[in-house]
């Protein structure tokens, strides 16, 4: 691990749940503000996860709380490897195990809306997971290194060489961060059918857990979206940033302006998008690069 | 921090003519805006630390609104909103009506109203921040624990008399 | 050669003997053991005394002279084809008269007439003869175990199939010494003797609860398997013939000029298709479900489908970007992909077993055809762990059904407070189907880079895709397993000592394999590797610019695909997972308020129902996401298979016109 390594797995360690937590206060804001609302406190997610590990715990079985402090374990640990200029690869196995462990929380409950809501995160899996493994590759083709070290380290930003990957990774990135339309299987407004399902039965800490997880996965895929506009030039670093904004921004706005769609619709969007965006691109670069 | 920062709210319908209800649902619209203070009607039991009720208690959901109480987490408060989850209200004398939210369940603040004005939930609300973080401090401290619903129900039964006079004594209290 | 030959002759051996023991006593289980056990200390034995004393790098060639062994052979495979006719006309199942003679009367007359007399050695053992001795060895001597107490409990639940656990056993064991004298063979017709025999063993084995579904799915498995005899005798004519060579080793030194050897490699690799269940043949192995479970896991682990893929990775040097690999990597990918959707709509837990089995297979048959080191690295890594894990799941599935008279997934529903044991097994085991530290995941990691590497991009993207629905039935399995209801009381279950004592070493093992990563594919995979493709090694070099900016393997020694970094981080994952038990403890050590899971306040206490609106209990049951309507067998099985069959076939035809004509 270089020393830069070093240092961004610290910072991602100590800071990812303030930033993730500015990120996601001002995309509350930004909805508020779209839907003509003050909205809350700009550092209102901060307060709800302090809140959180601040109550008194209650379970509904022995595996429950294990479960989901593993799933929070190991989503720390993927973005870790990622910051540590690792494996892509790795880190999207790492992040799916850890998934695996939150799946198996709901499912460990026994209840409707639980199981439901596992059943739909499996489901949001299986769409979203073709686009990131396609990514990975993606820059496997594009740099010849699977590590996030020798990945940043081109002249070009990628983003050149793989649109397609980059349109497909932020639509699947809808269903990742659970958005509307794609929150199915849990969401971050009240209005869901399903009450919060994957973590409608977690409570307390052991939701406090669950929410922290969420907050270091969401670094670490804006840290991927970032990605693509890395070059060996640190003043990329700014352009990265700005990118982020943008998607957020987007984020924010699909989130306000669609509605929910059924997990049919959901599948079949994400695998074509996967199919043509990222298959494309793949087919067309693993050409180029072939010349 | 206080746990007044994010207080997130369940609200929970009795057997309210829905009166009451249409006013919650206002005050989280954009005009009233309880998510200025970082309210969240979550609908959940176990990420709520407000639990609002509407409407009367009646024999078919008395179990019901005991077991959403159960499953919420330490601390949380108690919100009976609208007359008719304060005390039966105007359904008070109907077959199935048991009376108020504290039938069944330790409240914390009564709003009282027909139907209650978004304004009076905004302050119930606020009022029972307080009464949250005081809660918040002595469990803290270890000092406190609320009620089950159980143990709720036994104390209603071990005072003498009525209802209407345990109710009385918790409204004191 | 002693213990080789006896790895060999001796389950025949005992084949022979159990062949007579027909009723149930402790002397037969006994001896069964007892014979498993030797066969699986011969086989540790064999690989030690290789690795010490001979020369592996090269392999070790034994019986050149063979004249007598020969003409026993001739007479085997005219019992063989005695027993199938006889079987068929017992049936009216004619057209197996058909293929039977088609394969097996070329065999004879090449035999009887010397034409195919060589003075090659007919034996070889290298280090993929090792990996495969060990695998079967193991793996297949631990089932030979667990069958002792599974087949008694069988009898007891079926009560109307005739006990026939004799002629079981003897199966299994002539099972085990076909496979290993398979695996030893290096003369092309020795080989075709011993797959000939595993094909009309399944199909007795598949045959043997006698009911006509039984009876019509070993048919099934018959046809198809002489089917790819046929082939198989297709190219071994060829070889005599034409190229004038008779053994695998002979056929692999034309690996620089693939275009002359394209027509024998491309019918062995049809053999090795049906042999696989790949995707138009698949219907056999998913029949073969009907027969008891030590069948399914030795068929459908360790052994039968394994000489497929086994064939297929011998011949893979063979196959770089040819006709025939590009058949192989199609059909394999698509297999993959095809199968695992398929798996995600069954409930019938050993069919999901057979769905992820075909697609495993498919997919290791794709990294064969891709003919690149990389990808026979994870070819290889594949078939090790797949055997183990799969073996022991076959294993949990079937002690689960003597124990509550289920195997459906949709049974399994809190099987962690109820079976513990059992459920602790099957945890691990499909973990190691799916997550990363463990041992399939990282082999299929290994094998997508090896797909992007060998720039075939429809692999990448059946890979892609195929792993999210693979994630998707596994999960949803293990979902079931932990779905925890109040006040679940635990049962005793029925398993038997035997079962135990092959099911715990598995799991113990595949635990193990996942830590010993790196030193197989030090000690094993890669000298294999290096070996076999350093005579094709120039032909790599000059297909693929050596500056690439791929790094894509130009010389063998960069066969291992995965860094000692990522190894680093992968084993401190396992570690954290073997930890969680553990800290399951810790974190329950203060004891919290216990509350009921939500079911909208109407909970009627232990999570099992709720109360209607009338007041009443009502049982809560949830079921599993199957999606019949998108991906059900209904839906697309046909279609699947009809689109593999019209590549298949036109890909064959292309095979015979290039490699007979031009």
């Amino acid at each position: 691990m270089t020393t830069y390594g070093t240092v961004a797995v610290i910072i991602y360690l100590l800071l990812s749940p303030v930033i993730a937590c500015t990120l996601s206060g001002v995309d509350r804001v930004v909805t508020a503000r779209m839907q003509g609302r003050r909205g809350p406190k700009l550092m209102q997610p901060w307060y709800d996860l302090v809140k959180l590990f601040s109550k008194e715990t209650t379970s509904v079985n022995d595996i429950q709380k294990i479960l989901v402090m593993a799933h929070c374990f190991f989503a720390i640990f993927s973005g870790a490897i990622f910051f540590a200029g690792g494996d892509v690869m790795l880190v999207l196995f790492a992040l799916t195990m850890s998934e695996v462990f939150l799946i198996l929380a709901a499912y460990s409950v026994n209840a409707a809306y639980s199981e439901i809501g596992a059943q739909r995160e499996l489901l949001q899996m299986m769409a979203y997971e073709p686009m990131t493994l396609l990514t990975a590759v993606g820059f496997y083709l594009a740099t010849g290194s699977f590590k996030v070290d020798k990945i940043i380290s081109t002249d070009l930003p990628l983003i050149i060489k793989m649109p397609g990957f980059f349109i497909g990774f932020c639509f699947v990135l809808v269903v990742k961060l659970r958005k509307s339309p794609f929150d199915l299987s849990t969401s971050h407004h009240a209005n869901q059918e399903i009450i919060k399902g994957l973590t409608g039965d977690l409570s307390g800490p052991v939701y406090g857990f669950s929410e922290l997880a969420e907050l270091y996965e969401e670094v670490l895929m804006l840290g991927i979206v970032g990605l693509f506009f890395m070059t060996k030039e640190p003043v990329s670093l700014l352009w990265a940033f700005i990118a982020i904004a943008v998607v957020m921004f987007c984020m924010s706005l699909i989130d306000n302006i669609f509605p929910r769609v059924k997990w049919e619709a959901l599948l079949k969007a994400a695998w074509l998008v996967t199919f043509f965006a990222g298959g494309a691109n793949l087919v067309i670069l693993s050409l180029a690069e072939r010349m | 921090m206080r746990i007044s920062k994010s207080p997130w709210l369940l609200h929970y319908d009795g057997s309210s003519c829905n009166g009451c209800d249409i006013e919650v649902l206002a005050s989280t619209a954009p005009r009233f805006d309880v998510e200025r203070f970082g309210i969240i009607n979550t609908g959940n039991p176990k990420h709520a630390d407000i639990f609002l009720c509407t409407g009367g208690v009646n024999s078919q959901n008395k179990d019901v609104v005991r077991q959403i109480y159960d499953q919420m987490p330490d601390p949380k408060v108690v919100l009976a909103c609208g007359i008719c989850a304060c005390d039966g209200g105007i359904f008070k004398d109907c077959y199935n009506i048991l009376g108020g939210t504290d039938t069944v369940i330790p409240v914390d603040v009564y709003v009282p109203g027909c139907a209650v004005r978004p304004e009076a939930i905004i302050d119930g609300v606020v009022k029972a921040l307080k009464i949250l973080d005081e809660k918040a401090e002595k469990m803290k401290r270890g000092e406190y624990r609320s009620l089950t619903s159980a143990e709720y129900a036994e104390k209603i039964a071990s005072k003498d008399g009525s209802d209407g006079e345990a109710l009385q004594e918790e409204k004191d209290a | 050669m002693p213990v080789l030959a006896f790895l060999i002759l001796f389950p025949f051996a005992a084949a022979f003997i159990l062949f007579f023991l027909k009723k149930d006593s402790k002397g037969r289980s006994f001896l069964v053991i007892f014979c498993a056990l030797a066969e699986l200390a011969a086989s540790v034995y064999f690989a030690i005394d290789n690795y010490l004393h001979h020369d592996m790098e090269m392999g070790t060639y034994y019986l050149s002279d063979t004249h007598t062994a020969d003409m026993f052979i001739a007479a085997g495979e005219f019992c063989l084809m005695l027993l199938v006719f006889s079987q068929a006309i017992r049936f009216k199942k004619y057209y197996i008269l058909l293929l039977s003679a088609l394969g097996t009367i070329p065999a004879l007359y090449l035999d009887l007439m010397g034409i195919s007399e060589t003075t090659a050695s007919h034996l070889k053992v290298d280090h993929l003869t090792v990996i495969m001795v060990l695998v079967v060895g193991i793996v297949g001597s631990l089932i030979c175990i667990y069958a002792v107490g599974y087949i008694r409990d069988y009898h007891n639940h079926h009560t109307e199939y005739r006990d026939r656990s004799g002629y079981f056993f003897s199966m299994l064991f002539v099972f085990l010494g076909a496979m290993m004298g398979l695996i030893s063979s290096d003369n092309l017709s020795w080989m075709y003797f011993f797959w000939e025999i595993t094909s009309v063993c399944s199909f007795l084995l598949i045959g043997y609860p006698q009911t006509q579904e039984a009876v019509t799915n070993s048919f099934r498995a018959l046809w198809m398997n002489l089917l790819g005899g046929c082939g198989f005798m297709a190219a071994i004519i060829f070889c005599v013939c034409v190229m004038e060579i008779t053994n695998i080793s002979q056929l692999l030194l034309f690996a620089a000029i693939p275009a002359m050897a394209i027509f024998p490699v491309g019918m062995l690799s049809f053999a090795a298709l049906t042999k696989s269940a790949q995707m138009p043949f698949s219907r056999w192995l998913l029949g073969a479900m009907v027969a008891p479970t030590p069948t399914s896991a030795l068929l459908h682990s360790a052994t039968m489908v394994k000489a497929g893929v086994y064939l297929l990775l011998r011949l893979s040097p063979m196959m770089y970007g040819t006709y025939v690999g590009i058949m192989v990597t199609a059909i394999g990918g698509f297999t993959f992909f095809a199968a695992s959707l398929l798996a995600i709509t069954v409930s019938d837990g050993k069919k999901v077993l057979a769905y992820s089995t075909i697609s495993n297979l498919g997919l290791i048959t794709a990294a064969a055809g891709c003919g690149m080191s990389e990808a026979v690295w994870a070819g290889i890594m594949l078939l090790i762990f797949h055997a183990v894990t799969k073996s022991m799941m076959f294993m949990s599935v079937g002690a689960y059904e003597n124990s509550t008279g289920s195997r459906d997934v949709e049974d399994m529903h809190g099987m962690i407070l109820r079976y513990p044991k059992l459920a602790f097994v099957m945890t691990i085991g499909i973990f190691g189907m799916s997550v990363v530290p463990m041992g399939m995941c990282v082999a299929k990691w290994a094998a997508l880079r090896a797909f992007v590497d060998s720039g075939y991009i429809y692999l990448t993207l059946f890979l892609c895709f195929g792993s999210a629905s693979t994630m998707f039935y596994w999960t949803k399995w293990l979902g079931k397993i932990f779905s925890v209801s109040r006040e679940s009381a635990r049962h005793e279950d029925t398993v038997h000592g035997s079962e135990w004592t092959a099911i715990y070493p598995l799991t113990v093992t595949a635990v193990i394999l996942c830590l010993v990563y790196p030193l197989i594919s030090t000690f094993a995979v890669t000298p294999y590797i290096q070996n076999a493709f350093s005579g094709s090694l120039n032909r790599l070099v000059t297909s693929v610019p050596a500056d690439s900016s791929l790094g894509i393997a130009s010389n063998a020694e960069t066969a291992q695909a995965i860094s000692t970094e990522d190894f680093i981080i992968m084993g401190v994952m396992l570690i954290c997972m073997c930890i969680l038990p553990l800290g399951m403890k810790y974190v329950n050590s203060v004891q919290e308020r216990r509350v009921l899971s939500y079911m909208s306040g109407f909970n009627t206490g232990n999570d099992r129902g709720f109360y209607d609106s009338q007041g009443e209990i009502k049982e809560q049951y949830l079921s599993n996401w199957y999606m019949p309507d998108i991906f059900g067998e209904g839906k697309i099985l046909k279609p699947c298979l009809m689109l593999a069959s019209a590549f298949l076939i036109v890909m064959m035809t292309a095979c015979t016109v290039g490699g007979l004509f031009i």
